[in-house]
Order: C-alpha cells, then sequence, then structure tokens
C-alpha cells in the first residue's frame, strides 16, 4: 500500500478508494499512529454487514486497556465486507495497519464527496501537532 | 500549571505520556500498560509516586493526636512498624485510605509520618489543622514538595533496592520500615507497595531524588527493571483487590461497606467517626463491594450499572482488562443479597449486558505471600 495514495479522517481512520464495476469501494482502517497512541488493544466491535453508515458518524468501537474509543467512519456508504479476523487478531493493527489491519470496506454513496478528507500530508501535518 | 516531580524531566525524555493526575503531571505509561504491568509482576520496575502527601508529626501528642483521627491505633504502634488505616469523618465516611508509620531517625529521633493519596492531601491537612487542639504538643510539617517517593515493586525488588544500600533486606518484615541514608541525605525505606507484589517504597529529598533513580535503575538493569506508570499502578491495584480513594472509597462509603474491617479497630478507641461505625456495625448492611470477572473482552469501566434480574443493584467502582488473568475484572458495589461468591449479575457495557459473576477479592494473590 502506498501510504501517501490514501485519504484520512480528522479521528485517524484511513480510506483506500478502489473502482470496481463502475463502484467505488472505500477500505477503511486506523493509522499506525493511532494505534500507537490507544496501545493495548483488547476488543473490537465490528458492525454488520449491510449497515448503511454516514460519515463522521459511529460505525464500531475499539477498547484498550485504558479506555474505550468510538471509530468513525470517514466516508458515507454501505458496508459490504468486515475483516472478521481482526477482533481476535487486535496485533495485526499494530503489525500492518495498512493491509491485514484493514476493518471494514464501504461501497460509496454517488454524492458522497471525497475532498472532505485529508491528504497524506494534510494527514502527516495533524499527527505532528498532536503527537 | 500542573506540580511536577524532580523526576519530571527523565520521563519527558524516556517518552512517558504524561497525565494530570490529582494536579500533578505524571507518567501514565512508558511503552505499554501491559508490558509495565507484566515486568512488576514477573521482574520489577520503579514508579514515581511523589505525588503522595507526605505529612510528618513530631512532639509528645503526636501519638495521641493521630491516634484521635486514625480507624486504627496508633498507640503503642513499634518503631519501624506500618499500618494500613482510614480517617473518617464524624458520620463514618471515608475522608482518606492512609498509611501510618513509626520511625526512628539514626540520631534515635522518633516520628510519626501519614501517607496520603494525591488528591486528598489539601482535604487532610485543613482536617489535620481543625482537629489540632490549642496546647497539643504536636509539631505538624507537610513534607511533599521537599521530598520525593519512588516505588521499586516485583520478585527481584529486593535483590535491586539492596545493592543501594549495602544490606541484606530480605529479613525485612512486610509493613515495616527503617530510616537510612542515600546519597549523604535520609532516606525512609519501608517494604510496602499498591501493586500485590512484593516491593519497597523509597523517600528521598527531592535534590537526590535523580540519582537515586538512575542507582535503582542502574541496580536493576540485570534484572530488566523498567519504569512503570500510573496506568500500571491501576492494574497492578485492581488485580491485588485493593482500593483507590474516589473510586471504592468516598466519604459517602464507611469502612465496613468497603470491606475494610480489618483495618478499623473499634474496641477502646475514640476517633473521629467511631461512634457511627459502632451504631453501623449493629445494622444490615445495605450494600458491599465486590469483585467481578467477565467472560468476554469488553471492559467494564467506572459507574456502568450491575443488574439483576432486570433491576439495577448496584455500579461498578473500577474496571479493567486484567493482564494476568486475560479477561475483564471490576470491583463494585452491589446490594448485600447480590453480593455472595458465585452470584450471576449483568453489566450494561454501554448499552449490551454481558455475564459478570461475583468472585473473591483478591483477583490475585502472588505466590509464596508472605
Amino acid at each position: 500500500m502506498n501510504l501517501e495514495e490514501l485519504l484520512y479522517a480528522e479521528t485517524h481512520e484511513w480510506v483506500h478508494v478502489v473502482e470496481d464495476n463502475g463502484e467505488k469501494i472505500a477500505t477503511v482502517g486506523i493509522s499506525a499512529f493511532a494505534v500507537e497512541q490507544l496501545t493495548d488493544l483488547v476488543f473490537m466491535e465490528l458492525p454488520q454487514v449491510g449497515t448503511a453508515v454516514e460519515a463522521g458518524n459511529e460505525f464500531g468501537e475499539v477498547e484498550s486497556v485504558k479506555a474505550v474509543s468510538p471509530l468513525y467512519s470517514p466516508v458515507s456508504g454501505e458496508i459490504v465486507e468486515t475483516n472478521l479476523s481482526l477482533p481476535d487478531n487486535l496485533q495485526t493493527l499494530g503489525e500492518d495497519p495498512y493491509e491485514a489491519g484493514w476493518i471494514i470496506k464501504i461501497k460509496l454513496a454517488n454524492e458522497f464527496d471525497l475532498s472532505s478528507l485529508l491528504d497524506h500530508e494534510s494527514y502527516q501535518r495533524q499527527c505532528a501537532e498532536e503527537g | 500549571m500542573l506540580a511536577q516531580t524532580p523526576l519530571n524531566d527523565w520521563h519527558l525524555e524516556h517518552g512517558a505520556r504524561m497525565v494530570d493526575f490529582a494536579g500533578w503531571s505524571m507518567p501514565v505509561q512508558y511503552t505499554s500498560i501491559v508490558e509495565e504491568h507484566q515486568a512488576t509482576r514477573t521482574a520489577a520496575t520503579i514508579f514515581d509516586i511523589s505525588h503522595m502527601g507526605r505529612l510528618r508529626f513530631d512532639g509528645p501528642d503526636a501519638e495521641a493526636f493521630l491516634d484521635r483521627l486514625l480507624t486504627r491505633k496508633v498507640v503503642g504502634m513499634g518503631l519501624g512498624r506500618i499500618r494500613y488505616s482510614l480517617m473518617t469523618n464524624a458520620s463514618g465516611g471515608i475522608l482518606d485510605d492512609v498509611l501510618v508509620y513509626h520511625l526512628e531517625t539514626p540520631s534515635s529521633r522518633r516520628y510519626h509520618m501519614l501517607v496520603v493519596n494525591a488528591s486528598n492531601r489539601e482535604k487532610i491537612v485543613k482536617w489535620i489543622q481543625a482537629s489540632l487542639q490549642p496546647g497539643e504538643a504536636v509539631e505538624f510539617n507537610d513534607r511533599t514538595m521537599e521530598t520525593a517517593m519512588i516505588a521499586v515493586q516485583g520478585p527481584d525488588a529486593t535483590r535491586i533496592v539492596e545493592q543501594l544500600f549495602a544490606k541484606d533486606l530480605s529479613s525485612m518484615g512486610y509493613y515495616t520500615g527503617i530510616v537510612t541514608e542515600q546519597m549523604g541525605k535520609p532516606c525512609i525505606v519501608t517494604r510496602t507497595g499498591y501493586t500485590g507484589e512484593d516491593g519497597y517504597e523509597l523517600i528521598v529529598r527531592t535534590d537526590v531524588a535523580q540519582q537515586v533513580w538512575n542507582n535503582l535503575m542502574l541496580a536493576g538493569r540485570e534484572f530488566g527493571v523498567r519504569p512503570a506508570g500510573l496506568g500500571a499502578r491501576d492494574t497492578l491495584r485492581l488485580e491485588a483487590g485493593m482500593p483507590l480513594y474516589g473510586h471504592e472509597l468516598t466519604e459517602e462509603i464507611n469502612p465496613i461497606q468497603a470491606g475494610l474491617c480489618f483495618a478499623v479497630n473499634l474496641k477502646d478507641r475514640k476517633f473521629s467517626g467511631h461512634q457511627a461505625l459502632v451504631d453501623f456495625a449493629d445494622q444490615q448492611n445495605p450494600f458491599q463491594r465486590i469483585g467481578l470477572e467477565l467472560r468476554g473482552r469488553r471492559v467494564p469501566r467506572e459507574d456502568y450499572a450491575i443488574l439483576r434480574d432486570g433491576e439495577e443493584i448496584g455500579k461498578v467502582s473500577s474496571g479493567t482488562f486484567s493482564p494476568t488473568l486475560g479477561r475483564p475484572i471490576a470491583m463494585a458495589y452491589v446490594v448485600s443479597a447480590a453480593a455472595e461468591i458465585g452470584t450471576e449479575v449483568k453489566v450494561d457495557i454501554r448499552g449490551k449486558l454481558e455475564t459478570a459473576c461475583v468472585v473473591e477479592l483478591p483477583f490475585y494473590s502472588r505466590p509464596n505471600a508472605t
């Protein structure tokens, strides 16, 4: 995965969009920065396939020893796939956050505008400020 | 502006994540809470606990004065003895949980000391000042800002701390303390802790705190010692079933409800809250502190409701994911009818009911505990 091709939400989710038979499918995960901030992950709740999500709304949660953090959908559309092996292998999020650590795939709503998301450079700047 | 311990720069240089804890900037973790927790259980870790309040009492009436404030006897405590005790208000509500020390300096000066929670220090200082009676020969000094406090905890703690003092500490009893020297300055060494492991707590002057910390890191290198933060301190004390003020203990809870009868001595005593506790001891206890173990992986957090047969019967006071047991645990207050070991209850974890079982406290006891 070329990280510079990814788009990001301010809430630290990454998005990778591919076109498939005229449909735009967005793969969503959480950034390495976010995983490092969370540490000691113990639980992840995934949504049901078929659920409609709105950009900025919660689609699941990830829990660490210290606290629970909501996962926000960076885009609007319908969930078409979830990474079912992830909740039992949360270390994957730290080891390979941009490939094996993907969380959900969303069929983008037609009207959804990707320009509302951050590009790689802007996101890096945000992390530097928060870090 | 947050207060800083003398070790603040070291924490920042070593990648600590700092948080505001009771007005102090304190390390919550350096790498990972679970790693720091497991290092404490299997080797040793060192904690900066300088935020704890350290109050010194000198003078001929100090002993009788403290005896009037604490739920356990202070009169007659042997030299070098340390006791866990509570301070209660007139209605028996817990003002703080403390350690009281009876110590002797190398120059044979005897005095008492209290270590109180950081979050309660100002309240307790005021309580002490208000409790002093005219003519009472007690010299009271808050020594928190002139001293630092470092805990060394874990099965290898003795072998690490011994190297600094070039003496055998293995025969030192649990809950005893000595006043010795470190870097030419007075240093209190006690066999105490808040992790459920064997360990020590050192109180030193602020100007030598960094050097003592460095010496401990060096002495511990061969044992794989590492610094640990408040995050691991919390998971460790929870597994050990130890209450934390503001969670299990508040002014609305009395020591009997908190299951801390061992820390209350009512016989022939006259301390603040004594009469209220005598009266309460005769009644049916409405709420009790219990331990809960869950089967899933979702963590019950503070204030989550506990239900039985659809009815709310209590609340979680603190919860975490136990690194040792590999499952979520919690301490909670529930109605006495549901406090029996083995009772099955539900915890409302953000709208989803998870099954939990009432288990004995502590969740963890160290092997060969003495």
